[in-house]
């Protein structure tokens, strides 16, 4: 009889072999392509921070002279979650932009209808880099779509001369280049690399909350080799995304069998089709977390995440299922932990699962939050102002 | 709903129009960086959530396309590839496959070839094409009306009653608006347009979608006129 050992999960340390990881490197065929004349490499400006991706390799993730390139999910949907973005760069004095020339990386609709082709895909995303590079900043994607989305459109154009010509071609007729930005960025790698200054400048102490998260899929499931790791989180068996900040901030993340599988999204499915959504989001994933890790909230990365996963909830209290568990992204959670306002600033009246028990544990008195937001609202209101201001949010 | 994959269901379509299909799909330039062959592990099925909720399977799509199937690829295409959550997490595939972005080219040749099942599976969907295709914006605040999204319960009612002052509460500047999701230049709309139109976008839209088609053309047209192109999409 062969006597194979026999180790739980739990107890076996993984370690990348240098042997066997995947040593490819995209920025190498960028820059040889640039030396080329093919296209031009936007550099990550510094300041920036190093960080290790799934197989090791470093990749630098710029501090500021970012370009804001915004979700249309977020910004339509779930305002705070930019806002939050926003706000946490504003309180380090960083300088950022937040662009007018933008569009959508249309990759919803893509993913949704098919309604698109490679080449219209990848000339909307370079003509985004170009007005980026412009105005001298540096992209950094807001949305997990358009992140992922992105890294392919950079595969597709390393790889194929033909759709690297036919979109220089149509950046000459709208008179730009075909750049390419160095490395593909999501603004949560931006908070991850911000962790120790935001844990640094923490108002609210979060030790008495557990949280679960939910990785994007487009974030760690697409190009994998692009996303954050490290060996301190799941011993660098899952992306140390979201969960390497929230550990900073003294938040017990618990862990659920579900954390691998998508949030429901399904892209055509939240918007035509959304029985699929529903059932998926709470029957794969709230459920599952509330009744594995009875966490406090639930944190995510994405648009469609927040999204899916909040809203859906609604359907599972009507069909008397465990959910009501309140959806943040991570940027609402570093804000809220460095005293940020949970109504001016992360605008939590813009989600929909009850969040107000989650806040009451980290002493936050919302009664007075709400009201403070009301007296703003009446100012609109009444035209005393138009808009509300940093100044406001920040006060 | 149970999948039919009986050869009798397509009978209609000759063998030769279902191959012109398979071959648009095969001549994709990403088509042989996402399709290796199979070793039916089922890996990707495990991992899929489309196939929790329905009578779907990535490892069945995959099987059909390595095999080169052509009754079968043409009966998942138009009777499948539309249950996708397009999530990529059967990217896992140890194969290297990727049954996700088999099931985009797929549908890209269903839509590009104006497939009944197509149109039927984008039904509904119009208005987003609208909005995605004349702002560069796939929603906007004023989206959030209770008979667009009736099971996300009151709470879109709140929203669409205070969509106004909600958004002029909001700190960054760009997103006081409410028809899109933040301020866009109008020079940036125009280039979006001509991308659209030398890309041929639109010759898509108006293969699954004419009354749409046109209503776009119009708009497109008239904008693009405005800011000094002579552009038609015909
Ligand atoms: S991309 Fe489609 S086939 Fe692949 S796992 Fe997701 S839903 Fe399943
Ligand atoms: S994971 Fe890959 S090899 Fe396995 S069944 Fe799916 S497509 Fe085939």
């Amino acid at each position: 009889m062969i006597h194979l050992p026999v180790s739980k999960a739990s107890e076996r340390i993984f370690k990348i072999d240098p042997d066997t990881a995947p040593t490819h490197d995209i920025r190498e065929e960028l820059f040889q392509l640039e030396k080329e004349g093919e296209l031009e490499v936007i550099r990550v400006p510094e300041p920036y921070m190093e960080v290790k991706t799934k197989f090791g390799r470093i990749k630098k993730i710029p501090l500021e002279k970012t370009w804001h390139h915004k979700s249309c999910g977020q910004c339509g949907h779930i305002p705070g979650y930019s806002t939050s973005i926003f706000w946490l760069n504003r309180q380090f004095g960083l300088d950022y932009y937040d662009p007018t020339d933008q569009t959508s990386c249309t990759a919803w609709n893509y993913y949704a209808s098919a309604t698109s082709n490679p080449e219209a895909q990848a000339a909307v995303a370079i003509r985004n880099f170009a007005a980026a590079h412009e105005v001298g900043y540096f992209p950094l994607i807001h949305c997990g779509t358009s992140f992922g989305h992105y890294k392919e459109v950079r595969h597709a154009l390393v790889h194929q001369p033909e759709l690297r010509r036919k979109v220089r071609d149509i950046m000459k007729r709208l008179g730009k280049k075909l750049v390419v930005p160095e490395e593909v960025v999501h603004y949560s790698e931006w908070v991850y690399a911000m962790r120790d200054r935001i844990a640094e400048r923490q108002v609210i102490d979060m030790s008495n909350i557990t949280a679960t998260v939910h990785p994007a899929c487009h974030y760690h499931k697409l190009i994998e080799e692009d996303a954050i790791y490290s060996e301190e989180i799941y011993g660098a068996q899952r992306t140390a995304i979201i969960t390497g900040v929230l550990e900073k901030l003294g938040i017990n993340v618990a862990d659920y069998s579900t954390w691998f599988d998508c949030c429901g999204f399904g892209f055509r499915h939240i918007l035509v089709s959304r029985d699929f959504s529903r059932s998926f989001s709470v029957q794969r994933k709230i459920e599952v977390m509330i009744e594995e890790a009875n966490p406090d909230v639930t944190v995510t990365h994405d648009t469609g995440c927040v999204t899916t996963l909040d809203q859906s909830q609604v359907a599972g209290q009507a069909h008397n299922k465990k959910v009501g568990l309140p959806v943040m992204s991570d940027s609402q959670m570093a804000a809220l932990a460095m005293g940020a306002h949970p109504y001016k600033v992360l605008q939590l009246h813009w989600h929909n699962t009850n969040n107000k028990p989650f806040m009451e544990k980290l002493g936050i008195d919302v009664k007075k939050k709400w009201a403070e937001f009301e007296v703003e609202c009446d100012q609109l209101k009444s035209g005393k102002k138009e808009f509300m201001s940093w100044e406001d949010a920040e006060n | 709903m149970v999948l039919d994959l009986s050869i009798n269901k397509y009978s209609d379509v000759t063998y030769e129009e279902k191959e012109r299909l398979f071959e648009e799909a095969k001549a994709d330039d990403r088509w042989e960086h996402i399709l290796y062959g199979c070793y039916e592990c089922g890996i990707c099925v495990a991992a899929c959530p489309s196939a929790r909720f329905y009578d779907f399977s990535p490892r069945l799509i995959a099987q059909a396309v390595a095999r080169e199937d052509v009754d079968l690829v043409y009966t998942l295409m138009n009777d499948s590839i539309w249950d996708c959550s397009q999530c990529f997490s059967c990217d896992r595939c140890p194969r290297q496959n990727s049954p996700g972005q088999i099931i985009t080219v797929l549908r890209e040749v269903a839509v590009r070839n104006g497939l009944q099942t197509a149109k039927q599976a984008l039904e509904g969907y119009g208005r987003i094409i609208y909005k995605i295709m004349s702002t560069g914006s796939q929603v906007s605040p004023d989206m959030l009306q209770p008979d667009a999204f009736p099971d996300w319960g009151k709470h879109v009612y709140e929203i669409a009653e205070n969509l106004d002052i909600w958004r002029r509460a909001l700190p960054p500047e760009t997103l006081h608006t409410t028809e899109t999701s933040w301020k866009v230049d109008d020079k940036t709309i125009i280039e979006l347009y001509l991308i659209w139109h030398m890309t041929g976008v639109m010759d898509l839209i108006e293969g699954i979608d004419e009354g749409l088609f046109m209503i776009l053309v119009d708009v497109m047209e008239e904008r693009l006129e405005e800011a000094g192109y002579d552009v038609t999409f015909d």
